[in-house]
């Protein structure tokens, strides 16, 4: 397993994009340490950033994290990248494969435009965690993101595919949602908002807005189907559907074919 | 050439003709074991013969709710083909009319293969815009997209596509030339429960038991295939006949199955069975059908059938 050790809180963002572990595979410590890391204009590369540690396997390690750690896992394509600690925005943004995980929380946009792999972040995601960011059309796109915590507003925002598992989220959860999944604990202020079609499940939410129509408590083969791909994930998410569900469609404002289920 | 025997029943020296054909496998579930085969029976009626139904089909397993991708009863379908553009026809007709309007049926794809068909990816047309697609995950891990065509029962499930596999099988028989009507048709059941027990087999015709052999052409112009005339009992005794004079009566098995192992282990079960009672209930003698090995790739020699099935 190689070892990036965060030598001291970075003094500027840090961009990680290029650092995974398929790119420092073909490195020596030498020339990975000479990557460019730094958004300013100190120059600042990985060496100065990280003490670096390669064994040129498929898993990485970041021993310590921080807020400022932008774009962590964002061109994994496959392998492992474990964080201990926080990061910043961008988490896995457009990832296609692999595993990437974090103990610590995420900034913003974490896991936007996500078309594989499983990016789980321990503590709390930011704003737009599985969402679109400004002016791309689509959020998370086909990725498994599981957030432990809490994720702010506009959680999948826009997202295309893929799956969330969340335990409780801010307001307008899955707002613009093309398709998708999102199962969470419990979901803030009008969850849905906009969305075309997709999956919202959701242990509680707060206001629901007057573009849902309730279609009952239907037994659906679907949600059967659901529950058994989520015990792979976890059993928790899974028994939120093993009740009698409430299923309102939505969001009527647009297509309509979207859903959100809730125990009855 | 000389005749075998098998638990004292004569087994003629020959050998079961039978053809390269396209196949699927189809699972249906239902909320009860009783509605899942309701469809099922439905789906694979009128299916006998390729020729005048477009397909056969038949059922080859029930299946535990831990069998099925829902976890509710089901059961698992074959359809065969001559090739996989029909077999796609036949099985867009069986499925639409049969699955999708049972109430409350799902249909899943029942076996892996390489040619793709499109099942509930051209169903969908059905829910008239309202059909919402669905990407998930089962529990080997494996992504799988489904439709959900909204019904007025709830929502018809159905995966996006199925498979056809390659090697599959279609027209291994057996001919059972008994002395009496009623024990003969005890040696063809027998032979036939025998048979469907080998997993990936069915056996199209009704009861898996076909009375009307047929032999390629006719004397009557146009006509694709006519009576096997060799073994009618009523045409004993003319020039052409096959049957010894104590035989009065002939059933004859067909089987089709995903693999040609499957037909060969289908026919083997089934000879042991039927010649193990055959005695007992006047059997003559046991054969099977071909058309002088020109006509199918497969020859299944009843003379490498002899060693009893492992258990």
């Amino acid at each position: 397993m190689s070892t990036l050790t965060l030598r001291a809180e970075p003094l500027e963002r840090i961009d990680l994009l290029n650092v995974t572990p398929l790119v420092l595979s073909s490195l020596t410590e030498a020339e990975a340490a000479k990557l460019p890391v730094g958004t300013g204009r100190r120059g600042l590369t990985l060496g100065d950033v990280f003490e670096i540690k390669l064994d040129r396997s498929d898993s990485l390690t970041f021993q310590g994290g921080s807020s400022r750690l932008d774009r962590v896992g964002a061109a994994l394509s496959e392998g492992t990248i474990r964080v201990e600690g926080d990061v910043g925005q961008r988490l896995g943004e457009g990832m296609a494969g692999g595993t990437l995980s974090v103990t610590g929380s995420a900034g913003p946009f974490a896991a936007a435009g996500a078309t594989g792999g499983t990016i789980t972040i321990e503590g709390d995601a930011g704003e737009s965690a599985g969402g679109a960011v400004y002016g791309a059309k689509a959020g998370l796109d086909g990725a498994t993101l599981v957030i432990w915590g809490h994720a702010g507003d506009r959680l999948g925002d826009r997202m295309r595919r893929g799956l969330v598992l969340v335990g409780t989220a801010g307001a307008l959860a899955g707002s613009r949602m093309i398709a998708g999944t999102i199962v969470a604990g419990k979901l803030g202020d009008n969850p849905g908002y906009g969305m075309r079609r997709g999956t919202i499940v959701a242990g509680s939410y707060g206001s629901l807005l007057p573009t849902f129509v309730e279609t009952g408590t239907p037994d659906l083969v679907f949600t059967r189907l659901l529950a058994r791909s989520l015990r792979r994930r976890g059993a928790q998410h899974a028994e939120l559907l093993h009740g009698a569900l409430r299923r309102y469609s939505g969001d009527l404002a647009t297509l309509g074919k979207g859903e959100l289920f809730v125990p009855a | 050439m000389a005749d075998l025997t098998l638990n004292g029943i004569t087994v003629e020296d020959t050998f079961a003709e039978a053809f390269d054909v396209a196949g699927t496998a189809i699972i249906v579930t239902n909320d009860t074991p009783k509605w899942a085969m309701i469809a099922a029976t439905a789906m694979t009626g009128f299916a006998t013969s390729v020729i005048g139904c477009g397909a056969e089909a038949g059922i080859d397993a029930e299946l535990s709710p831990e069998e099925t991708p829902d976890g509710r009863p089901g059961v698992r379908i074959l359809l065969f083909g001559f090739e996989p553009n029909g077999l796609k026809e036949q099985l867009l007709k069986r499925v639409g009319q049969c699955i999708l309007t049972c109430p409350g049926t799902a249909a899943y794809a029942g076996v892996e293969g390489p040619t793709k068909i499109k099942l509930g990816g051209a169903i969908r047309f059905f829910g008239d815009g309202f059909a919402i697609a669905k990407r998930l995950t089962d529990e080997t891990g494996k992504t799988r997209r489904y439709w959900r065509i909204p019904v007025m029962d709830g929502e018809f499930l159905c995966e996006d596509s199925v498979r056809a596999v390659d090697g599959a099988v279609g027209g291994g028989n057996l001919l059972f030339l008994g002395r009496k009507h009623a024990d003969t048709l005890v040696v063809a059941e027998i032979a036939v429960e025998a048979a469907k027990a080998v997993p990936g087999a069915i056996l199209p015709f009704p009861g898996g038991i076909v009375r009307s052999g047929s032999k390629v052409g006719g004397r009557t112009k146009g006509m694709m295939a006519s009576t096997n005339d060799a073994y009618c009992p009523t045409l004993k005794g003319r020039a052409g006949s096959a049957l010894p004079p104590e035989c009065g009566v002939v059933l004859e098995i067909v089987i089709d199955a995903l693999t040609s192992q499957g037909v060969s282990d289908a026919m083997r079960a089934a000879l042991h069975a039927a010649t193990a009672i055959g005695a007992k209930h006047g059997l003559v003698a046991v054969t099977a059908g071909n058309y002088g090995g020109n006509l199918g790739r497969h020859h299944y020699h009843l003379r490498d059938l002899l060693e009893a099935p492992s258990a």
